[in-house]
């Protein structure tokens, strides 16, 4: 294992990862760290596999080649119960919010609480409305998540990552299709919330504004491979065409936004998930 | 061409053996998910209504239709033979034996195991079973589990309802439209229809349909692709599989249960 | 908490109507009812013929069911059926006397045992034994002697 690659301080250290779909390499030997308590974003197009990325990070997929640690521990070769303990100190906000539609926001929130402690119904709401109120919905508990605006339910989806504390969150694409109030309020949430509770975000995205204003570190992929990474303001200035590309939203330039249509379909079909 | 279709058959051939194979082993992980329902049973309470209780009208209203075109239907038939007697004998063998299990299963399928497809596909296609992942909730034993057992547990007495609801169904047509003596309606039945011959077996039939459409139903759902059209596609298939299964495992059966005497 | 109160009960009529629905079925439908619903003694008749008497079929005198056969089986010495019959014990005053015969409900209909009390001021008791008995009468025999006599009636006309 090389160990001289990872800084002392990255709680989540990806090396040499490959993973492949079918035919396709979606990631192509890349390394990345992932610094604690703060905030590393991935850019990149859409299609480029960012949000198996995160899935691969988070234990439900198997990478093909390659390993990632998570607190000095290599996720895939964990036992099962192993591997949801930790998972208990991860985050996951999904792109849909992937609230459960039969609960009320309040016992979406509740939960993992619920699932992971005994603690009395008193602490729990008290935990509940706690969280509800850092995403500035306690008004919104009795609320069913089809009555939630996309905004909110993304809201209400972070105030459940949160519940149990974490030591690390992980961010799918929180800005997409969301009003500039949204993206507004979520992105100023993002921050304080990595601020206040200490929190490691990774975060994968590809809305350049907002993603600059919160990111510490960014990564910048394609086709499977990093073309980019450094602070910002290095990003900004990067002298790569594939980089600039990107951040500037040039249509054309070295970077294929025709994908071909295989891989969707494939993505969809995801035959490696650990169920 | 005959290459090519050589080629198709084994490719499906592989597909359904593929199939056949995950979803042994979800049945597998389903199983051993049970023992962690147990201690919760509030969770198996909420299916149990969904599953059960929401299948309770449909169930009753056509166990008791069912039972009095029965009740026409073996008059008629009977009493060209003079043994109108026996009319409370072969309403209630035909129900408690066969159609009791095997039309409320039918139903059972078609009510509740759709909506379980449906429910648990929709759940995949929005991430939900993949977000309880992530919040170290395991979803065959938090999700999946209680829904089985709810199946397995609500069609037994699903089926007893349809087959007691039919054999009153019979009554009420046969003595009381068609003149049958009500007394050797009863007693007639209760004559010849055995206790553990008849209704054990009718029990432990609608068992094995529960278990066999909880479990098609759920692995549709979970095994479907998280697309509307993949969802509406897999809920066809719990409802044609679980016919066929149905169909087919009476048959066996029945040449089981019913065919040493 | 008043929605999950409501589907608990919910679900609690559904399970009781279930369980309900067994019970009827156990005990209203099947023969379980008679095995276990009263204490009975055993009688014991001896036929010619049993004919088409099954364990189970009803024991009814004046045409109420009062019990049920227990046992059907050839004696080897008398060349006779020996028929168990299992009475209530509330019908515990059959008198010694009593005859039994196999008749069979309607055409087509199953076999039962009809008791017809006799006089005497003795009853019979568990173990007890019926002496008189009529066999059942078998199809096919009683319709070949019906074809045999008109036949031979006919062969009589036609002499005169």
């Amino acid at each position: 294992m090389d160990k001289s690659v990872s800084p002392q301080n990255s709680l989540v250290s990806v090396k040499h990862l490959t993973f492949t779909r079918g035919d396709t390499k979606i990631f192509d030997d890349i390394s990345m760290e992932f610094e604690r308590g703060k905030i590393t974003a991935i850019m990149g197009p859409s299609g480029t596999g960012k949000t198996t990325l995160l899935k691969l990070i988070g234990g439900q997929l198997f990478p093909n080649q390659g390993i990632i640690n998570i607190d000095n521990k290599n996720v895939h070769q964990l036992r099962r119960a192993d591997l949801y303990s930790l998972r208990k100190r991860m985050g996951m906000l999904f792109q849909s919010g992937a609230l459960l539609t039969d609960m009320n926001v309040y016992d979406n929130v509740a939960f993992p609480l619920r699932e992971h402690t005994h603690l009395p119904e008193s602490m729990i709401r008290t935990l509940v409305l706690m969280k509800l109120q850092a995403v500035g919905l306690r008004g919104a508990r009795n609320l069913m998540p089809n009555e939630l605006s996309g905004g909110m339910a993304r809201r209400v989806a972070l105030a459940r990552a949160i519940a149990l504390d974490p030591m690390m969150i992980m961010y799918d694409e929180p800005f997409t299709g969301q009003d500039p109030i949204s993206k507004g309020a979520l992105v100023h949430l993002i921050k304080s919330l990595n601020n206040t509770l200490g929190l490691t975000s990774i975060m994968v995205s590809h809305d350049v504004q907002e993603t600059t204003a919160i990111a510490d570190y960014i990564y910048v992929i394609s086709g499977g491979k990093i073309v980019g990474q450094g602070t910002p303001q290095e990003i900004k200035q990067s002298t790569s065409e594939w980089v600039q590309q990107f951040m500037t939203g040039t249509a054309d330039g070295p970077v294929h936004f025709h994908y071909p249509a295989k891989d969707y379909v494939d993505d969809l079909l995801s035959s490696g998930k650990r169920y | 061409m005959m290459i090519k279709f050589l080629q198709l058959l084994g490719k499906s051939t592989r597909a359904s053996f593929t199939k056949l194979g995950r979803a042994s082993f979800f049945l597998i992980q389903i199983v051993s998910g049970i023992a962690s329902v147990l201690p919760r049973p509030r969770l198996l309470l909420k299916q149990m209504y969904s599953v059960g209780v929401l299948s309770f009208l449909i169930i009753t209203i056509s166990g008791l239709f069912v039972g009095m075109v029965l009740g026409l239907q073996g008059y008629y038939t009977l009493s060209d033979f003079g043994a109108e007697e026996t009319l409370g004998v072969m309403v209630a063998a035909s129900l408690v034996r066969e159609l009791g299990p095997v039309v409320s299963a039918l139903l059972f399928a078609g009510r509740a195991g759709s909506a379980l497809t449906a429910e648990i596909g929709l759940m995949k296609a929005t991430e939900q079973l993949s977000g309880m992942e992530m919040m170290a909730v395991d979803p065959i034993k938090r999700i999946i589990s209680p829904r089985f057992l709810a199946g397995l547990l609500s069609m037994p007495l699903l089926a007893a309802l349809f087959s007691a609801v039919g054999i009153i169904g019979g009554q009420l047509v046969g003595s009381g439209l068609l003149g049958v003596d009500e007394g050797a309606y009863w007693s007639q039945m209760q004559a010849n229809i055995d206790f553990q011959d008849d209704i054990i077996n009718g029990v432990l039939k609608s068992l094995v349909f529960g278990f066999v459409t909880s479990w098609i139903a759920l692995f549709e759902g979970y095994d479907s692709i998280p697309t509307s059209e993949g969802v509406s596609r897999a809920t066809t298939r719990t409802v044609v599989n679980s016919a066929f299964s149905i169909l087919g495992l009476d048959f066996i059966l029945t040449a089981l249960m019913f065919g040493d005497d | 908490m008043q929605h999950t109160n409501t589907q608990d009960t919910l679900v609690g009529l559904f399970v009781a109507a279930g369980i309900a629905g067994l019970f009827f079925l156990s005990m209203q439908v099947s023969n379980l009812s008679s095995f276990t619903e009263h204490d009975s003694y055993t009688i014991t008749a001896r036929f010619e013929n049993s004919g088409g008497l099954k364990v189970k079929s009803p024991v009814s005198a004046a045409g109420v069911k009062i019990g049920q056969v227990t046992g059907i089986r050839f004696d080897p010495k008398t060349y006779q059926s020996v028929v168990s019959l299992s009475i209530d014990v509330q019908y515990n005053n059959l008198p010694e006397d009593t005859t039994a015969s196999i008749f069979t409900a309607g055409l087509l209909g199953e076999q039962y045992v009809s008791l017809e009390p006799g006089g005497s001021d003795d009853y019979l008791k568990n173990g007890g034994n019926i002496e008189i008995t009529q066999s059942a009468i078998i199809l096919e025999k009683a319709i070949g002697q019906f074809l045999f006599k008109s036949a031979e009636e006919k062969a009589e006309g036609k002499k005169k």
